[in-house]
């Protein structure tokens, strides 16, 4: 790690008794909100000509990245693994700065803004990898999820239950002692809870069974047709791009395919190259 | 009979003592898990800023005793522990501003940030020293005893008793609310359980619309109360000199890595584990042993394990055992 900042060295320490290891952030916390400004046009969300990487000095992994969602629309990201795929998701979210492009959102050039505050702008993210909080229970994960929530969400809280009725079971549960597949409705249910305006998913079925699959899958499609745009990456990559309305295909962080879902099922060389033929 | 005069020298020299340091070491030992917990760090500067808080308190308590302010037999430094309060979340604030968040800026890794915080510790120290000296400070005023040891003989008949000082009294009750206060805060509010999603996971912390910046200046302010609180109960119970407070450093951080680092509960475990093996290893046996074996048994010696000078070596003893057999501590600390 490291790199060029001496700051970033910890000089090969392992020692927890005087540092707490993982779950630090990966974005620079004390940073504040840049400038909104009026965008108009353009489809609901949309990352334009995305280019960067991690880090201040870090190698770009994106490449004139294009991603965008609808309202009403289903998009799926699909590619090789290390595309980065996770990372224009991150890079939609304000979770690494662009070295050029931007974001907009309804309409609003978000570019500048903390991801904290892309959340209460109505975005909803859940990530790849460490999408829970493993020591609160399942019901306190939901209310931070509701965190920016003023209202009162328990009404959104018995719909997340209805649309995962084992969460309610185990609501009381630490939500890092349930399985896999447990843990990644958790995810989607705590992104839910913000009532956001997009949602974006971050391979949503990791992991989990085929059954359990399909049914999130279900869940999903149900989810978008309340109107919510659902922009997502996937590895099933034929199932998804079934359900999508847009596709896009990565790799190394350019947009090498873009299209309609049932369209790129069809497009012979997509098929070869990413489908397995 | 004499199974209960043991007892009650028992309850004299050991539970009771021990009781009360544990509370303090508890709320010392919280503070530095609770840094640990959310700036992921071990935060040297901890027992100085105990000693600053605890010198603003005194001067408050000075102030009002010169004022002619009392509370009776309630000690005046209780009246100047909300000024101490202040004071110190002040100075921990600014620290915080000055220092720490420059180092949040460039993402600087924990080991840093405790180095960084042994250089605060120097600051703290030198500015205790300047305010109010390297000497003892006597501040404790009210009544001194809940009950005395004779009150408590005549009262039982027996031969020997136990008495209770009113700043042990204090200490325990104290403790007490404030850790509940602590706990109902972290598990029932907005704000603390924000505090504990920012532990578990930054980053979805964020995604949750979380602010960080709240979330360590709420920190900086809890750990202001409970070091304060923690300092003050020390200096009344004992003495205030600015000294120990940098040396109960090592008992503290023995106890919450005992407990387990960000664990508040295994804190205030810890705490009391290492307060009663320090008393124990290093009391004098000689007269409980007396009362409690048959004549015959009697012990020669004083009975006593380590004299009290090695009192650290109990904590450092404690602490390589646990790091040895369990490193994340009694109570699971920090699951990753
Ligand atoms: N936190 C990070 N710091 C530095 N480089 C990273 C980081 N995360 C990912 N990368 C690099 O970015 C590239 C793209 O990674 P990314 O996670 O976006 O891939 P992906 O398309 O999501 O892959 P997968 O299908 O395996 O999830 C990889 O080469 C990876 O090494
Ligand atoms: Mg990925």
């Amino acid at each position: 790690m490291g790199g060029e900042n001496p700051y970033q060295d910890d000089r090969g320490n392992r020692d927890r008794s005087i540092t707490a290891d993982g779950a630090g952030a990966s974005v620079d916390v004390t940073r504040r909100d840049g400038p909104v400004a009026v965008s108009p046009g353009g489809p609901f969300l949309e990352g334009r000509a995305m280019t960067g990487g991690y880090g201040k000095s870090g190698p770009d992994i994106l490449h004139g990245c294009t991603i965008a969602v609808d309202r009403g629309e289903i998009a799926v990201i699909v590619g090789p693994n290390g595309a980065g795929k996770s990372t224009a998701m991150k890079a939609l979210f304000g979770m690494l700065d662009l070295r050029e492009g931007k974001v907009t959102l309804d309409g609003l050039d978000i570019t500048a803004l903390t991801p904290q505050a892309r959340v209460r702008a109505g975005m909803g993210f859940v990530p790849q990898t460490h999408n829970i909080f493993p020591t609160m229970t399942v019901e306190e994960n939901l209310e931070m999820g509701a965190f920016i929530r003023t209202d009162d969400y328990r009404g959104t809280m018995e719909q997340v239950y209805d649309l995962f009725p084992i969460l309610k079971d185990k609501r009381r549960q630490n939500a890092g002692e349930l399985s896999g597949g447990q843990r990644q409705q958790v995810a989607v249910g705590r992104a839910l809870m913000t009532q956001p305006k997009v949602l974006m998913l971050d391979e949503p079925t990791a992991g989990v069974s085929p059954i359990v699959m399909d049914e999130l899958f279900d869940r999903i499609i149900e989810v978008a047709r309340t109107g919510l745009p659902v922009l997502m990456v996937e590895q099933n990559a034929r199932q998804a791009l079934e359900i999508a309305d847009k596709g896009y295909v990565l790799v190394q962080g350019a947009n090498a395919h873009t299209g309609t879902g049932k369209g790129l099922l069809a497009d012979a060389e997509v098929r070869k190259s990413f489908l397995g033929g | 009979m004499e199974l209960l005069n043991a007892l009650m020298v028992l309850m004299n020299f050991v539970i009771v003592p021990a009781l009360t340091y544990g509370s303090q070491l508890a709320l010392g030992a919280l503070g530095v898990t609770l840094v640990y917990g959310i700036l992921r760090f071990s935060n040297f500067a901890h027992g100085d800023g105990m000693a600053l808080g605890t010198t603003a308190v005194i001067l408050f308590t000075w102030w009002f005793q010169s004022l002619g302010i009392s509370l009776g037999p309630v000690p005046t430094a209780l009246l100047a522990l909300p000024f101490g309060i202040a004071a110190a979340a002040a100075l921990m604030l600014g620290t915080d501003r000055v220092v720490y968040r420059f180092y949040r800026t460039q993402k600087a890794k924990p080991v840093i940030l405790v180095i960084v915080s042994m250089g605060v510790m120097f600051i703290y120290n030198g500015i205790t020293r300047f305010i109010i000296g390297p000497d003892d400070q006597n501040f404790a005023d009210g009544a001194r005893f809940l009950f005395t040891v004779r009150e408590f003989r005549d009262w039982s008949g027996l031969d020997e008793g136990f008495g209770i000082r009113s700043t042990q009294a204090l200490t325990v009750v104290t403790a007490v609310i404030v850790v509940a206060a602590l706990f109902w805060f972290l598990n029932r509010t907005r704000t603390g359980k924000s505090m504990r999603a920012f532990s578990d996971n930054e980053d979805l912390a964020l995604l949750s619309g979380i602010n960080p910046e709240k979330v360590v200046a709420v920190t900086w302010l809890l750990v202001a109360a409970l070091a304060t609180i923690a300092g003050t109960l020390y200096g009344l119970d004992k003495s205030f000199k600015p000294f120990t407070y940098f040396q109960l450093l090592l008992p503290i951080f023995a106890a919450a890595i005992v407990g387990g680092l960000g664990s508040p509960l295994g804190a205030i475990a810890g705490g009391f584990i290492i307060a009663f093996s320090e008393v124990t290893v290093t009391y004098a046996w000689k007269k409980v042993l007396e009362y409690a074996l048959p004549e015959a048994l009697a012990p020669e010696g004083l009975m006593q394990l380590m004299s009290t000078e090695y009192k650290f070596a109990v904590s450092f003893m404690i602490l390589v055992v646990v790091l040895l057999f369990k490193p994340t501590g009694l109570f699971k600390g920090k699951a990753v």
